[in-house]
């Protein structure tokens, strides 16, 4: 296969195939439509004897997560993925790996929780480990899954904090793309072998306790420190985005259009914007609907999309940035806090706070915020709904809906 | 070779005065060398000893969380495997609640997939580090504080369960019992569970003070007791096969009053209660005897 080429794909395949070039030491993990696809994959490399790395079949998420755990603690890169249940099983073993600090990756096949039990598309699963302190991807199409996982190694690795790639189920995970997979080579410019350093993983030469019990005394700072240094990575995510484009050119944003005047074309790891400069409308999304949004909005000079690719640490300066000339704001989402709104609609308007003064900023008191909830359990969100939402958000209405069908 | 065992575990820990399970711990630690990792369900074994910043273990310790130690194991043993280092032993320490109830289901995964881990249990009777609550492991009489004693109530009604035959019923190529009366017989199980290739289990009674309601220079004496009376007899199984027991051809049990009145938690007991549990020693007597 020559480099850089491009391959007809299943986005299974192609992070399957990305995580062996990756290498990791110990793969484990437990079956859940969507995710299943990527799992059996590496199972098949392992069976071919095209990877290394130890399988470690678990009974159960809850096992697989903690399976990984216990590897990345002894000092070897991990992987695993899990969807919807599984990672609802995993909770609170996902809290504790944020807390030791441990670099694990893991692919989220993005599904609808139960009940009623669904096995399609939407974001409630990741949303209830949205608080867990890991790094949050998402990704809207083939190519970004693929670069997503590189970079997500490289973050973690590099901060001690674990990141989790958000991937839709089915859409995503077994639908057909030309992508380009990164050879090994290219990933290993990028991303050096995993050396963690002596005194923080186990290891008989040098002791160490880790998950030690913690009083009210030293508590509270761990929590402040792992909040902070999430926030601190938004730079690095930027920078570390920034340097994986020069090895590997693939662009994995449809969204690099023209650059005319008055249109503000932004990508740079945390978001991706492309609009006007002074949009009457930006219109927000996480994952693959972007396509649809983009799309179905394209013809339309004074609407902006605005794609969020990091969710957790909240890019909100980059997000206000986007939105300061804006009068209008639709929120489109995957997902809703019961008895609340829309999470990313919640993060929003939070994110619009003035940082240093905490008052309500000045785009707050101006801007039109409207949240609308789409998709819920595979619900096809159709361009026509997308054009309907458009119209909808100038109007003084509710602004919470929920768009099943136009 | 093997160092002192006090470089292992050091006495600053803050268990209670005379606990049962910091006697059975140190006699295991004493079958350890320095080449080892353990991976440690929450419990009081976890709490007392690594209040931050500090840690009485000076070995590679690490504890996730009450139910996945097991599972943490597993991880690790599967780290060492790619780093080809066959010569660190990984043990996994977890109470009766961590063992017998919440952390069952990710026991048998590790034994199912018959990775070389000694996993011990310090076996309260009760989850002692919450305050005493029943456990799977709770024999028949006893009074916890979910199970207590009242105008209504001897205490729990449950069977002990057997959680040994769960272990053997796992194929497993070593399976012991023991009691913190017998630390050498502990540290003895210990060393033979690490000569074995596989999965191997060690279930030790760790008399509990105030969950046993005894005095504090009492737990090694009901751990005596123990096996003196034929409940909780000294086992090991080898591949399955009965290979040592504490009840052999001149063995003569104690009657098992000598052992529950000393304890608070089975004050409760009528003399029904008490022939009923007679029973149960007596059948251990046949079963278990070589
Ligand atoms: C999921 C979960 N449930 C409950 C607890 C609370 N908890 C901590 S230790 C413990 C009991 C431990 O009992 P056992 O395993 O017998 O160990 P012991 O303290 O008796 O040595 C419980 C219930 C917890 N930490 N995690
Ligand atoms: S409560 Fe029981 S098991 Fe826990 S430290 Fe005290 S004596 Fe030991
Ligand atoms: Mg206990």
């Amino acid at each position: 296969m020559p480099k850089n080429e491009k391959q007809i794909l299943e986005g299974s395949r192609a992070i399957a195939l990305t995580i062996k070039n990756i290498g990791p030491a110990v793969v484990s993990a437990y079956p859940i439509t969507p995710q299943t696809h990527i799992v059996e994959d590496l199972a098949e490399f392992k069976a071919d004897g095209r990877s290394g790395f130890e399988y470690v079949r678990a009974e159960s998420e809850f096992a697989a997560a903690s399976i990984i755990l216990g590897a990345s603690a002894t000092g070897v890169r991990v992987y695993s993925a899990t969807s919807s249940q599984g990672l609802l099983l995993m909770t609170e073993v996902v809290h504790n790996i944020a807390g030791l600090r441990l670099p694990v990756v893991m692919t989220c096949a993005n599904r609808a929780i139960s009940s009623p039990i669904n096995i399609w598309n939407d974001h409630s699963d990741v949303i209830t480990v949205r608080d867990a302190g890991w790094i949050q991807l998402f990704a809207a199409n083939h190519q970004e899954a693929v670069n997503q996982h590189v970079l997500a190694y490289k973050l973690a690795e590099k901060l001690r904090l674990p990141v989790m790639i958000n991937v839709d189920g089915f859409i995503l995970t077994h639908s057909y793309e030309p992508v380009v997979i990164p050879g090994r080579e290219k990933i290993r410019k990028y991303l050096p072998a995993y050396r963690p350093s002596a005194g923080s993983y186990l290891d008989p030469k040098n002791p160490v306790t880790l998950g030690a019990f913690f009083t009210p005394q030293d508590y509270m700072e761990t929590r402040e420190q792992l909040h902070h240094d999430l926030v601190a990575s938004l730079p690095m995510i930027k920078n570390e985005y920034q340097a994986w484009k020069k090895i590997f050119h693939p662009s994995d944003d449809e969204a690099s259009g023209p650059k005319t005047p008055g249109r503000m074309n932004i990508d740079n790891g945390l978001i991706s914007y492309y609009g006007p400069q002074k949009p009457d409308t930006v219109v927000i999304a996480l994952g693959s609907v972007i396509g649809t949004i983009r799309s179905a909005l394209r013809d339309n000079p004074r609407i902006g999309v605005l794609k969020i690719k990091v969710y957790r640490p909240f890019p909100a300066a980059e997000i206000a940035t986007c939105l300061q000339n804006a009068k209008n704001v639709a929120i489109i989402e995957k997902a809703v806090s019961l008895g609340q709104a829309g999470p990313l609609y919640t993060d929003i308007a939070a994110g619009l706070t003035e940082v240093e003064t905490g008052s309500l900023s000045k785009y707050n008191k101006r801007l039109n915020l409207k949240n609308y909830i789409v998709g819920l359990g595979g619900r096809d969100v159709t361009e026509k709904m997308i054009i309907e939402i458009a119209k909808d958000v100038p109007k003084k209405n509710h602004y919470l809906k929920f768009i099943g069908q136009i | 070779m093997n160092r002192p065992p006090k470089k292992f575990l050091s006495p600053g820990h803050n268990a209670c005065a005379g606990c049962g399970q910091l006697v059975a711990v140190q006699a295991v630690m004493r079958g350890l060398d320095e080449d080892t990792i353990i991976a440690n369900a929450t419990g009081c074994l976890e709490v007392t000893t690594t209040a931050y910043p500090q840690s009485a273990w000076g070995l590679p310790w690490i504890h996730s969380l009450f139910e996945n130690a097991a599972s943490v194991a597993s991880g690790i043993k599967a780290a060492l495997k790619q780093k080809k280092d066959g010569k660190t032993k990984v043990l996994v320490q977890g109470g009766d609640g961590g063992t017998y109830d919440i952390g069952l289901g990710l026991i048998s995964g590790m034994w199912e997939r018959g990775e070389n881990i000694l996993y011990v249990c310090y076996d309260t009777e009760a989850y002692s580090n919450t305050g005493i609550q029943a456990s799977g492991a709770t024999p028949y009489g006893a009074s916890t504080t979910t199970t207590p004693k009242g105008s209504e109530s001897i205490g729990s009604t449950q069977a002990k369960k057997d959680m040994l035959a769960i272990a053997l019923a796992h194929g497993l190529k070593y399976a012991a019992q023991s009691t913190a009366g017998y630390p050498d017989d502990i540290t003895n199980k210990v060393k033979r569970a690490l000569d074995v290739d596989g999965p191997s289990y060690l279930q030790i009674l760790s008399p509990c003070i105030p969950g046993w309601q005894i005095n504090n220079d009492e737990a090694v004496f009901m751990g005596k007791l123990a096996v003196e009376t034929a409940l909780y007899p000294l086992l090991e199984y080898k591949d399955g096969i009965l290979n040592a027991s504490s009840i052999t051809g001149s063995f003569r049990a104690k009657p098992v009053a000598e052992y529950l009145k000393k304890q608070g938690r089975f004050k409760n007991l009528s003399e029904e209660d008490l022939k009923h549990i007679q029973s149960l020693a007596d059948a251990n007597l046949k079963r278990y005897r070589l």
